[in-house]
């Protein structure tokens, strides 16, 4: 008699290849989420990651470019690319774009800067809870 | 270029708490009540530490 299918393993999505879902988690938030067949979660990710992005584009924040200098220099500028980067496709298709804003005083560009790079490093965060979901390391 | 939206540091600092709060919730926790306890109670802390050092800040600056 062949055995009986646990319903908790049932439940269970289907195996993805993590590095399927970590790019589609990079280059759309939320979007490994929702290849996991975890929609409302991804919806979630998705709306906040998103969200925070387009405020900081309104609120004309600057993007970082790498630069190397002194050590605090080198951590903001780099750290602060990779922030950048991490939104994925937003990132890109803003810069392609042509969006440029130089870094000009005022607390509302500040909070801008903060949002746009805050957005991705909490898309960072989202891929790694997508990574973990892949490997079944978490429901 | 000016910014098309203008926030006050209050409403900024808000927003990126809410926002930081829902992801925070979602990828820590297992189960939907713990991540809504989860980020409600982020929210929570990220608003006291708003209030708590904007306080501190006025009475630096006094």
């Amino acid at each position: 008699m062949p055995p009986k299918p646990n319903p908790a393993q049932s439940a269970l999505p289907p195996v993805q290849p993590w590095p399927k879902v970590v790019l589609l988690s990079w280059l759309v938030p939320g979007g490994g989420h929702f290849l996991l067949k975890r929609s409302g979660r991804g919806a979630l990710l998705m709306g906040s990651v998103v969200l925070m992005f387009i405020f900081g584009l309104l609120m004309r924040g600057t993007m970082f470019h790498p630069q190397t200098g002194d050590l605090l220099t080198t951590v903001i500028y780099c750290g602060g690319f990779i922030g950048d980067l991490s939104n994925g496709l937003l990132y890109l298709v803003t810069t392609l774009f042509g969006y440029s804003q130089p870094d000009v005083a005022g607390h509302v560009h500040d909070y801008g800067t903060k949002f746009l790079v805050g957005a991705g490093l909490l898309n960072i965060l989202a891929i790694v809870d997508a990574y973990e979901i892949a490997l079944r390391k978490k429901d | 270029m000016r910014p098309s939206m203008s926030l006050s540091h209050f409403e900024a600092s808000i927003l990126f708490a809410l926002f930081a709060s829902v992801v925070l919730g979602v990828v820590t926790k297992k189960t939907d009540q713990e991540r809504l306890r989860y980020g409600v109670r982020c929210f929570a802390y990220f608003v006291v530490a708003l209030v708590g050092l904007g306080w501190l800040m006025w009475l630096g600056h006094r």
